[in-house]
């Protein structure tokens, strides 16, 4: 579980997040807003990228300050644009930074490559380069190098904003498939209908947590 | 050294290199070796990034060069171009970088003017103090030639040190604390 | 593209990166301190017959020197009219056989492997505060960087183009460096995300 008590986050003077207290428990949670309404802060957060100004963010009871390594190899975090998340020059490589982080011996490293690049029907590329890749595989790269380090939850900040429309559904049934808690920021509504739990993030204050049936609406009215 | 730190070391060496791909400004009707962009990677990385990460963003390259990478413009790259006639120059950017990084950094107020001086003392005066020397024993030229060549650059290299000074005073503003 | 290595099974490939850089180092200085034409027209010549042993057309050859014609010429031109043409033919030519010389074991060593022993070399500076592992996180960084580099100078250039800008270097310039420091800044989030040290 990920706890959020009396969270709150600025920038110098400039205050981005206010006074934010939420457990997340549930399986499936999106997180929608305005575009600076907070989202990305608030993802941030989560796994010790950012870290409160005021307030505790905790991760299966480790603190994002204190503890940030152990909250770090819980929470793995996908981002908008995975150009930037894609470190290494080739697609094998990369995928084996997090793991050579973790400390994972080289047989490992080696066979959870494999696993993850057959799931996704991409062994023909492991020794690809990176940045060749079409956009809908480099993003599942990016999600894939996440996946290896086997993290309990995966926080994900507008993972499809860069893509067309099959491949954003692609990613969203690649999503749905995970066992991992996900934290899904995005304005992909269809893709959340279904989720157990919405977000609504509006001036950096939590508007609205409900069902999707209840907080799509609201978010809707919200932007009219 | 943060992981930031790192990213912008290479970041620099990148820019350095993709400055190499950009084409070369020929001149004095094709007379001369033409001018190329690449000297501004010094010059931005030692007034961007100061003079210790700087001065290794310009370590690496030169290590890279040295290791056959053909990150030079127009594709050069190896230990051969480093004894040749330019080597002195290119061997020169690490302590430019710093040079410039050092002063910029201590000064970091100063008015554009200075800002420029100061670029311009370690991209123009002290690259050339280490790389002129090199070439006139090197290519058997003797002092005095080898000045008479490097005349044709100084052009050019004042065009980068106003570009330099330009960029390096805007990304200090949009990133104050890079 | 960086990576200039042609492939092959010729006894120069299969020589470690790390004495074949050292063979470099020293046939390099060698011709250096020796000042004699016939001995650098030789030595021109026996590099490249190296290159026949490593199968390496002659075409791959000139390519190497050709981007520095150039500065042949010039140094050729300089050299004659200045101290005759015995020093300038020794002049261009020693130039020649080093670059030959070192672009042969660029073109038989992959890159990968010449990190690899950079960073296994690196090894022995770890006293004086030297991170082998931050410096080849720092090359294989600034590989990937390059591209990225080119393709955010043409999106950039097309944006000003709209706006008649794309002549104006500081316009180009200016978002180009910017959009690179902000892709920095995303680079190191995501490799502090993914559980690096620093
Ligand atoms: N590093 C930063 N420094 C200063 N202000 C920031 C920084 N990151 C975000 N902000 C500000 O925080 C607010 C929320 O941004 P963000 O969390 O990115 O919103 P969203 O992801 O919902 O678009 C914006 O006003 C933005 O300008
Ligand atoms: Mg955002």
């Amino acid at each position: 579980m990920i706890d959020l008590k009396n969270v709150s986050l600025s920038f110098g003077d400039h205050p981005v997040l206010h006074n934010i207290s939420l457990s997340l428990s549930e399986r499936r949670i999106a997180v929608i807003g305005a575009n600076g309404s907070g989202k990305s802060s608030f993802a941030r957060l989560l796994n010790g990228l950012a870290l409160p100004t005021s307030g505790t963010v905790s991760v299966d009871g480790f603190d994002t300050k204190k503890q940030g390594k152990d909250v770090r190899g819980r929470v793995g975090f996908v981002f908008q644009n995975p150009d930037n998340q894609i470190v290494f020059p080739v697609v094998e490589e990369d995928l084996a930074f997090g793991m050579k982080n973790l400390g994972l011996d080289k047989a490992t490293i080696a066979t959870r490559t494999t696993e993850i690049l057959e799931r996704y029907d991409m062994q023909h590329l492991r020794e690809h380069p990176a940045h060749l890749l079409s956009g809908g595989q480099k993003q599942l790269l990016a999600i894939s190098g996440v996946l290896v380090m086997a993290p309990a939850y995966v926080v994900l900040d507008e993972p499809t904003t860069l893509l067309d429309l099959r491949n954003k559904r692609r990613i969203a049934r690649v999503l749905n498939a995970l066992d991992q808690t996900i934290i899904h920021v995005t304005h992909d509504l269809d893709q959340i209908a279904d989720y157990d739990r919405v977000i609504v993030i509006d001036e950096g204050r939590v508007a609205c947590d409900a069902t999707p049936a209840k907080a799509i609406p609201f978010y809707q009215e919200l932007m009219a | 050294m943060t992981i930031k730190d790192i990213v912008y070391i290479a970041l620099f060496v990148a820019l350095t290199a993709a400055l190499g791909l950009m084409p070369p400004i020929a001149f004095a009707g094709g007379a001369l070796p033409p001018i190329t962009a690449q000297s501004l990677g010094v010059m931005l990385a030692g007034s961007v990034l100061g003079a210790k990460r700087g001065g290794y963003a310009l370590l690496l390259f030169v290590a890279l060069v040295a290791m056959g990478f053909p990150l030079l413009s127009g594709g050069r790259g190896g230990f051969g171009v480093l004894l040749g006639t330019s080597g002195g120059f290119i061997l020169a950017w690490p302590i430019c970088a710093a040079v410039i990084g050092h002063l910029v950094h201590k000064n970091a107020n100063a008015n554009i003017w200075v800002t420029g001086g100061m670029i311009a003392f370690g991209g123009i005066l002290v690259m050339y103090t280490l790389g002129i020397p090199w070439m006139a024993v090197v290519g058997k030229l003797g002092l005095d030639k080898s000045l008479a060549i490097m005349v044709a650059y100084i052009p050019g290299d004042l065009v980068k040190v106003v570009l330099a000074t330009v960029i390096a005073r805007g990304l200090r503003r949009a990133y104050p604390n890079i | 593209m960086l990576d200039l290595y042609t492939p092959g099974t010729s006894m120069l490939h299969r020589m470690s990166p790390g004495p074949k850089m050292a063979a470099l180092a020293i046939a390099a200085t060698a011709l250096f301190l020796q000042e004699s034409l016939l001995v650098t027209a030789l030595a021109v010549v026996a590099i490249l017959a190296l290159y026949r042993v490593a199968n390496i057309p002659m075409k791959t050859a000139l390519a190497q020197i050709r981007p520095l014609m150039w500065i042949f010429v010039i140094f050729f031109a300089v050299q004659w009219y200045f101290s005759g043409l015995t020093l300038a033919a020794y002049v261009v030519l020693r130039l020649a056989a080093l670059i030959l010389l070192a672009s042969l074991v660029t073109l038989t060593t992959r890159a990968s492997d010449m990190i690899d022993s950079m960073t296994r070399a690196l090894r022995l500076f770890k006293p004086i505060g030297v991170n082998p592992d931050k410096v080849s996180l720092a090359i294989s960084l600034a590989l990937r960087f390059i591209p990225v580099l080119g393709r955010i100078a043409t999106e950039v250039r097309e944006a000003q183009k709209t706006r008649g800008l794309e002549r104006s270097i500081i316009a180009v310039a200016m978002p180009l460096a910017i959009r690179a420091i902000k892709m920095a800044d995303d680079v190191s989030d995501a490799i502090e995300s993914r559980g690096y040290r620093s």
